[in-house]
């Protein structure tokens, strides 16, 4: 079963319509920073998430066989509706204390998600590089909206620079496996490959598939690739913090998936072995520079390093439950990581952002609430039961022990261990520690609270009934086979 | 007759002078000459596979790269304008307050 072309692009076609119709808002509006944009935009998502009901059952391929839209597709679709809808309600009131209110905000946040979802869904090299950079710029853009901080200017300025470095190799991989392979579609390149013996293939192809890899392991954070996280994350507004977090990282391994599953199957002993190694280090270095940080924000940047390196696990094991715990993770991560970046958007204020440890100190007494939600997303993110993170965390190294990659299942369970000692710090420093000074007054703001409170409800919702989601993950894992 | 290994190792010396001036240099603006340097090396190097293979996919990618790189080129001025506001200079040295 299939849908037309024209149904196909619906949920891009709806976005773009609503990134346009912000901008041209904006322009008429006598009231430009009216909160009401950010309100249009969540209509957006409703929008989107009502389309993907035309797909039950069906895919569709659109852009002259450029994108597939299948039911693997269709699964991110609904992760960056859920980023979507999460980051928005958080920024609505964020936008506001910190004075970056516009309607371009909004309409970036959707001109990026229309390329998550054409990354998602590429089945050819060239949308795979349009679609990479039509996320990355409206991020880089973004990144630097605090236009009057400096360290917004700088994370702006890092983050496009060394992306338009990374994506400049990743272009060139694409060029060599063209030249190589003789087609961009990844259908072509895998019977290319299959009707070749490996001994014949040129070196060009080897140093084209590495240098696809440079730019994927870019954009995911995985390690040596992972220096700009940090600085990136920290230096940005936190609302887009939380996106790129989330958005991107899901967006990238929904790319890498798609491509080495489909385009390379046949590769995948020869790039496990270096995949091992890198899903280690990634781990190890996102969680042992995660100890030392005194700024919450910063932990959480380098704690999303260590989450790829899970998830990368996850692609090493390369097995069924492997491939369906990706997707899965990614699900999980959005609504953990956003929930706790949303914590920490309420407590900013203009100026002063109360992202270092010791503003969360006392504050489980001062509100209640918050001080459990933020919890429950510390929880999920170090894997304790009964959260998404756990769940997730089990399905990636019981899919790693069921591939045999026993020492890989061990260390990610160790470094998974150490990540509790930050998480709980978080918690600790919630309820057991004096506050220095008065605690300052939040301010919360209807979206801001309902964000936090769908994001600890989707924490729990899929920690505790996760099958199903894992049962829809690995359905649509079925559609790349 | 040049041969079709020529363009791509013409292209490849393009490519890793892009690669080491953008890792070297500290002005802003001239790192981004040289990533647009790598951006044309690639360029090339789709050219040249695409006629060997008598191939129209290459050159049509090659039109993508070549508007991405103008929309890269349009966010990245103003990203250093930005900067050349703020600081008063681009050289990237001078950004320094993320770190830790």
């Amino acid at each position: 079963m299939s849908v037309t072309q024209g149904i196909a692009i619906l949920p891009l076609v709806i976005l773009a319509a609503f990134a346009m119709g912000i901008l041209l808002i904006n322009v008429f509006s006598r009231n430009p920073k009216d909160e009401k944009i950010g309100y249009i935009a969540l209509t957006s998502m409703i929008f989107v998430f009502l389309s993907l009901f035309s797909f039950l059952g069906k895919s569709g391929i659109s852009f002259g066989g450029m994108i597939s839209v299948d039911i693997y597709a269709i699964f991110f679709y609904l992760v960056f509706v859920v980023i979507g809808t999460l980051t928005i309600l958080a920024s609505i009131s964020y936008v506001k204390t910190t004075g970056i209110q516009s309607g371009e905000y909004y309409a970036l946040i959707l001109f990026a998600m229309i390329g998550m979802m054409l990354m998602a869904s590429s089945t050819n090299l060239v949308m795979l590089f349009v679609s990479l950079e039509m996320m990355s710029i409206p991020i880089y853009i973004l990144a630097g909206f605090h236009r009057n901080e400096a360290r917004s200017i700088e994370s702006s300025m890092k983050y496009f620079l060394l992306g338009a470095f990374a994506s400049g190799f990743f272009l060139y991989g694409l060029s060599l496996i063209y030249a190589s392979t003789g087609s961009t579609s990844y259908q072509a390149i895998a019977r290319f490959l299959s009707n070749t013996e490996r001994l014949d293939l040129s070196t060009l192809m080897w140093i084209g598939l590495a240098f696809l890899s440079v730019g994927f392991f870019f954009k995911i954070a995985a390690f040596p690739f992972h220096a700009w996280t940090p600085d990136v994350y920290e230096g940005a507004p936190t609302s887009v913090t939380a996106y790129m977090a989330t958005g991107v990282k899901a967006a990238a391994f929904a790319a890498l998936v798609r491509v080495f599953f489909t385009a390379f199957p046949l590769f995948q002993h020869d790039w496990t072995s270096i995949m091992w190694l890198i899903a280690v280090l990634t781990m190890i270095v996102g969680n042992f520079t995660a100890l030392v940080q005194k700024s919450v924000k910063r932990m959480l940047a380098y704690s999303s390093i260590a989450h790829a390196g899970y998830l990368l696990v996850a692609l090493v094991a390369g097995n069924q439950i492997g491939r369906s715990a990706i997707l899965f993770y990614l699900m999980a991560y959005a609504f953990m990581n956003i929930g706790a970046f949303s914590v920490l958007m309420v407590m900013a204020k203009k100026n002063d952002y109360h992202e270092d440890l010791d503003s969360f100190a006392g504050i489980g007494f001062k509100y209640p609430l918050t001080a459990v939600a933020m919890s429950i997303f510390m929880f999920s993110m170090a894997g304790i039961p009964p959260t998404a993170g756990f769940i997730g965390k089990f399905y990636i190294f019981s899919a790693a022990v069921k591939s045999h990659y026993y020492w890989l299942a061990i260390i990610g369970v160790l470094n998974s261990a150490v990540s509790v000692y930050y998480y709980l710090r978080v918690i600790v420093y919630m309820y057991f520690k004096e506050p220095e000074g008065e605690i300052p007054d939040y301010r919360f703001s209807v979206p801001a609270v309902l964000s936090i409170v769908l994001a600890a409800w989707g924490v729990l919702q899929l920690g505790i009934l996760p099958q199903n989601i894992m049962a829809i993950a690995q359905h649509s894992i079925k559609a790349l086979m | 007759m040049i041969p079709v290994q020529a363009y791509f190792v013409v292209s490849a010396i393009l490519f890793i002078i892009g690669v080491i001036g953008a890792i070297t240099r500290r002005n802003a603006i001239v790192v981004f000459m040289s990533i647009e340097m790598m951006l044309n090396a690639v360029n090339l190097t789709l050219i040249a596979a695409s006629s060997y293979l008598h191939s129209i996919d290459g050159v049509m990618f090659v039109f993508f790269v070549m508007t991405v790189a103008a929309a890269e080129a349009a966010v990245g001025l103003a990203i250093f304008l930005m900067m050349y506001r703020k600081k008063d200079t681009i050289k990237l040295d001078e950004f320094n307050l993320l770190k830790g």
